[in-house]
């Protein structure tokens, strides 16, 4: 039998506002492995995100890591939790009142007492290592897009996480800068033997570097597999959405009164 | 049925109203509940005085200087009709130590320095900084709220007597400097008829609630605007109104309290 | 902006600000003329103390010596009873006048001291004997009016 995951989630149900966001969510995210959750804009990945980092709490069933249920814990234990993850946000959420430099050792000043010069060595490493080491004395306002998401990343990976998610990693994103973050991704994970998370939807890119990948749809998930099963896969669902088709099982047309009736044509 | 809209949308109102002041209490014993961490890095509370309170300081002394150049205009045209000008110090003294020098820093205060923390924190939030920094395992509260509200505490009761100082000294510029009223009676009046308890330290005890409101105000605010650009607009524009009708309304309860009968 | 720079102006501003409180409370304020700690007290009975209030001055040739601190109203004398603190630098001898004088012809009322010729000074605790009451302005129109009505019965 394969060592038990460093995340499952069961059985998970999330509702807002009456409205079910997550229905039945079962998943799996293997040590040391790069999954891909992928789906439409507004199906529920991001609030899926926020369940495993803590921050929801599930109507019905639970997300575990390493042993523990996350909304079981007390807050003391959430935040000992967070300790052992990092998260790349949409756009980075680098802070703007801080240095590329304080802002990749923020997380070392506050939760360590290492010494400035230590500090110092680690964040030259992980800025290094993104390739951005001199660009340590810039504001977060003065960088690009790819730069910024890039010091993100260093941000992330500050305190060696055990795990990664990334929501959204590639929004926005020049060709080159996208390639260069997809390949971080991996070699980060593969370096810091980290188990990573992405939550995108953005298809080429990353069947590139995953292992695994879920499809979800309206809070339910639709398809899973490797990016090779997928690829080969002949759902209606997986082909409209890997080849970007306009019409499918996700229609063009957003449910409406009927066309004549709107136009005021009588039938 | 009208009617009855009528009162639901009333007491819809002040459903929200009382819970939205909860909210805020809550907010304000959390604040001084993670204050620790704060006073242990002073450095986070330096950085928000330079904020808050050095880039405060040119509009609490330009307008300090010009509030009390008129106040030493305006009551030498009074008094005169008196034949006491040589109460004019007592005048300028009295009306900025006690009232003007706490509420006009207060909302100079509010609009400068209450304005920007609540973009900041808005901003902050709608660009998933403190979502970020939740992640991180820092509570916002103590790494983000506290050293701005302690920062302000601070600020305001030194911006108001700076106000109140070099309005005195703008009285003085008008009054004995340009009219011409005696030197000696512009201070020695002043000096017999401004007490030190009753009315300077009234005067910081005063500045001390506003800051605390007025920074409360601001942090609470920006902590629960939406995550947009107008919730952003629209919660500083809330900050600067709500400060400036909380500081006056205040100021009246105090100044009942403190000066009755006095 | 550097750490040090950013010290530098909070701590100028931190400077400033209680520069000017002290600037209020000497220059503005009476803190500097007079020191609660080094004080005595002396109370005096006024059959009148007119428009007296708490915090008024004391003074002796246009000196501020001190200020009142209480006035009650005895009930066994039924004269008011009003408490002075008094610079310890000043002394004054046991025979000294206490008045109630006002500043101006509008202005606020303040106790005037006449000193005496005693060679034993008031020590703290000690009653003004002497006194004279405020001057009120109905008793001195009525005290006129008796005058004159009785000015020609006399002849």
């Amino acid at each position: 039998m394969s060592p038990p995951a460093l995340v499952e989630i069961r059985d998970l149900n999330f509702t807002y506002d009456k409205r079910p966001v997550l229905q039945g969510i079962n998943m799996t995210f293997p040590r040391g492995k790069l999954v891909a959750i992928m789906g439409l804009s507004g199906c529920g990945k991001t609030t899926l995100l926020r369940h495993i980092g803590g921050a929801l709490k599930p109507n019905r069933g639970y997300v575990r890591m390493d042993g523990q249920v996350m909304h079981e814990l007390s807050p003391a234990g959430l935040y000992a939790m967070r300790r052992k993850m990092g998260m790349l946000f949409q756009f980075g959420a680098l802070f703007t009142d801080m240095s590329v430099y304080d802002n990749v050792a923020f997380q070392m000043r506050e939760h360590t007492d290492l010494p400035e010069d230590i500090i110092r060595s680690l964040v030259v490493m992980k800025l290094n290592a993104v390739g951005l080491r001199g660009a340590q004395n810039m504001m977060p306002s003065e960088l690009s897009g790819g730069m910024a998401r890039r010091v993100a990343l260093a941000r992330t990976v500050a305190l060696d996480p055990m795990l990664i998610m990334y929501d959204e990693p590639f929004a926005g994103l020049d060709p080159i800068s996208l390639s260069v973050i997809g390949d971080l991704i991996r070699r980060l994970n593969d370096a810091l033997g980290a188990t990573s998370i992405i939550v995108t939807h953005d298809i080429q890119e990353s069947l590139k570097i995953v292992d695994y990948v879920y499809f979800m749809a309206n809070g339910v998930i639709v398809a899973e597999g490797t990016p090779d099963e997928l690829r080969a896969s002949d759902t209606d669902f997986v082909r409209q959405f890997m080849h970007g088709e306009m019409d499918g099982p996700v229609p063009f047309h957003y449910p409406g009164a009927d066309y004549r009736l709107d136009l005021n044509l009588r039938a | 049925m009208t009617v009855i809209n009528t009162i639901r949308g009333i007491g819809h109102r002040i459903i929200n109203a009382v819970w939205r002041i909860g909210v805020a209490a809550r907010f304000f014993f959390l604040t001084l509940l993670y204050s620790g961490n704060s006073f242990r890095r002073f450095h986070l509370i330096i950085k928000e005085l330079f904020s808050s309170g050095v880039m405060s300081l040119i509009i609490i002394i330009v307008a300090g200087l010009f509030v009390g150049m008129v106040l030493g205009l305006q009551g030498y045209e009074t008094l005169k009709r008196y034949g006491s000008e040589s109460a004019l110090g007592v005048m300028v003294a009295l009306g900025l130590v006690r009232e003007l020098g706490p509420v006009m820093a207060a909302l100079l205060f509010a609009s400068r320095a209450g304005s920007a923390m609540t973009a900041e924190i808005g901003l902050m939030k709608a660009t998933e900084q403190i979502s970020a920094m939740e992640m991180m395992a820092v509570n916002p509260i103590a790494r983000i709220v506290a050293p701005r509200f302690w920062a302000g505490v601070i600020s305001m009761p030194l911006l108001a007597a700076l106000f109140s100082a070099v309005g005195i000294f703008g009285g003085y510029l008008v009054g004995v400097v340009q009219i011409g009223v005696d030197e000696g009676s512009f201070w020695s009046q002043m000096q017999a008829a401004v007490d030190f308890r009753e009315d300077i330290l009234n005067g910081v005890i005063k500045s001390l609630v506003f800051g605390t409101v007025v920074t409360l105000i601001a942090l609470f605010e920006g902590f629960d605007a939406p995550p947009t650009a107008e919730g952003v607009s629209g919660a500083t524009t809330r900050t600067v109104v709500t400060s400036s009708l909380a500081i006056l309304m205040l100021d009246f309860v105090l100044t009942a309290i403190m000066f009755r009968g006095a | 902006m550097e750490r040090t720079t950013l010290d530098l102006w909070v701590g100028m501003f931190v400077v400033a600000g209680i520069a000017a409180l002290v600037f209020l409370a000497m220059k503005v304020g009476n803190l500097g003329t007079y020191n609660v700690s080094n004080t005595y007290e002396v109370h005096a009975y006024f059959s009148n103390v007119g428009g007296l209030k708490p915090k008024a001055s004391i003074r002796d040739a246009g000196v501020l010596v001190g200020r009142v601190t209480a006035i009650n109203l005895d009930t066994q004398r039924y004269e008011a009873n009003v408490v002075m603190s008094i610079d310890k630098r000043y002394q004054f001898p046991k025979d000294t006048f206490a008045n109630i004088l006002t500043s101006g012809l509008l202005g606020e009322q303040y106790i005037g001291l006449m000193p005496g010729g005693d060679t034993e000074m008031l020590k703290n605790g000690d009653q003004i004997k002497q006194t004279q009451s405020a001057m009120v302005l109905e008793d001195l129109i009525s005290k006129f009016m008796f005058s004159k009505a009785a000015e020609p019965a006399a002849k």
